[in-house]
């Protein structure tokens, strides 16, 4: 126990010794949001909800589960896709695109886990929905269930490069023998609850406006899910490419244009079939005539500008094997997924109420979730420049 | 556009879902082809 403590501790203060020094622009900017997120989170756990947020008995959710927890949830949805990308349907050429998904939505759903603590509150009642009192005639129960469950396959899928950074062969040898078994529990756990963080919304038929509002809002979530998952895959690739280029062996260097490309193509085709079920949407609940209004003007933008505009990229960018379209289409993806799940949260959510009693942030809630942000930044830059993320370990043979 | 019951409503609403569906199925291969067309180049 001692050697292994000692092992972990000698990495992780092991000298980096970055040749611009430690006060570089990012670092600066960071440890200013880390700072003021700390010094919010304080006030937040002793002054209560009230003195950070808006939040009030008409909006109890406000963006810290719009945008921390929905978009959290469907921007890291690149872990289970591009590792049933690889591992279930064999294509191999996807495999250097594995561990920086796998690191992202681990640290996505770490920060989902965290950014809900500022929500919920006491904290240290977070296992008792699994361990002690099971709701289970409760959507939240399944999404808390799923999400813990799926969270530890993440971390276990994540594991082996951490096992190979620290030298543990055995245990890495081991955990790689049960990548096809987590990935295969990861899409089911994916598929469960990405679609119940719909159906959260679609038990609240009265609140939310007709255009948004449907049935199918739980497969609406999860097919978006996927493509939000392949934008986010190619968008962190392109940060990572601009960099973290140094961190990148040849493997990796040689394939990330292809698997840009690759999920250009399939982020295409599930993007046009998202399309079409929404219209599909609309014909069975014969919501055309509300197109015609304001509220069916924003709804357009949001279908038109940006779902069919950057699935049209996408296929472009296939097509002409531009990466320049593929990068521009995933981060317009990107905007158009977050931009969904807040009109469905908090946009078109308690439509019919009067401007003075609707919901708008709080400057320190929109603090607290740029924290969040930033904090997920700066872990996934600490373990990409330190364990073999976007290089291979060259002791051991790739999984 | 008024309905005078529940199967007028859903016979024209669910006569414009066939047709999109329909519409849909002839398109979804149309686009993969599109996708893929230049695969080969």
């Amino acid at each position: 126990m001692k050697e292994i403590l000692g092992r972990i501790s000698d990495k992780v203060f092991e000298k980096q010794a970055p040749e611009t020094g430690w006060f570089t622009p990012f670092n600066i900017i960071a440890g200013i949001i880390l700072i003021i997120g700390g010094i919010l989170t304080i006030m937040r756990f002793t002054m209560g909800l009230e003195t950070v947020t808006n939040l009030d008995n008409n909006n109890p959710w406000g963006i810290w589960i719009g945008f921390d927890l929905l978009c959290g949830v469907a921007l890291a949805a690149g872990g289970y896709v591009t590792s049933a990308t690889c591992y279930i349907f064999g294509l191999k050429r996807f495999h250097s695109a594995v561990r920086p998904a796998i690191l992202t939505a681990f640290l996505g759903y770490a920060l989902v886990v965290l950014a809900l603590h500022y929500d919920v509150g006491r904290p240290w009642r977070l296992p008792y929905p699994v361990f002690y009192s099971q709701g289970t005639s409760s959507l939240l129960f399944e999404v808390g269930l799923c999400v813990f469950l799926y969270l530890s396959v993440l971390f276990i899928e994540y594991s082996p490069a951490a096992l190979e950074w620290l030298g543990f062969k055995r245990a890495r040898n081991m955990v790689v023998r049960l990548t096809l078994v987590l990935t295969i529990f990861g899409v089911v756990l994916s598929t469960l609850h990405q679609s119940s963080l719909g159906a959260l919304f679609m038990i609240a038929p009265s609140k939310l406006h007709p255009l948004w509002y449907s049935a199918y809002l739980p497969v609406y979530f999860f097919i978006s899910s996927m493509f939000a998952g392949m934008s986010m895959v190619i968008f962190e690739g392109s940060l990572a490419h601009k960099y973290l280029h140094h961190k990148m062996d040849q493997t990796h260097l040689d394939e990330s244009e292809g698997v840009a490309l690759g999920f250009s193509k399939a982020a295409s085709f599930v993007m046009m079939g998202y399309m079409g079920i929404k219209i599909l949407g609309l014909a069975i609940d014969n919501n055309w005539h509300y197109l015609a209004t304001g509220w069916g003007l924003w709804y357009l933008v949001e279908l038109i500008g940006f779902v069919l505009c950057p699935a049209l990229l996408f296929a472009a960018a296939h097509r002409e094997k531009n990466l320049k379209f593929a990068r521009a289409a995933a981060l317009w993806t990107v905007l158009g997924i977050v931009l969904n799940r807040l009109n469905i949260s908090m946009v078109a959510f308690n439509y019919h109420l009067p401007a003075d009693q609707r919901y708008f942030p709080s400057i320190m809630e929109i603090g607290t979730s740029v924290f969040i942000v930033t904090l997920g930044v700066v872990v996934y830059r600490f373990i990409c420049t330190r364990m073999p993320i976007l290089h291979e370990h060259p002791d051991y043979k790739a999984h | 556009m008024e309905f005078f019951s529940l199967q007028e409503l859903y016979t024209y609403s669910k006569g414009i879902t066939y047709l999109v569906m329909g519409a849909i199925l002839v398109f979804m291969p149309l686009y993969w082809g599109f996708l893929t067309d230049r695969e080969d180049d």
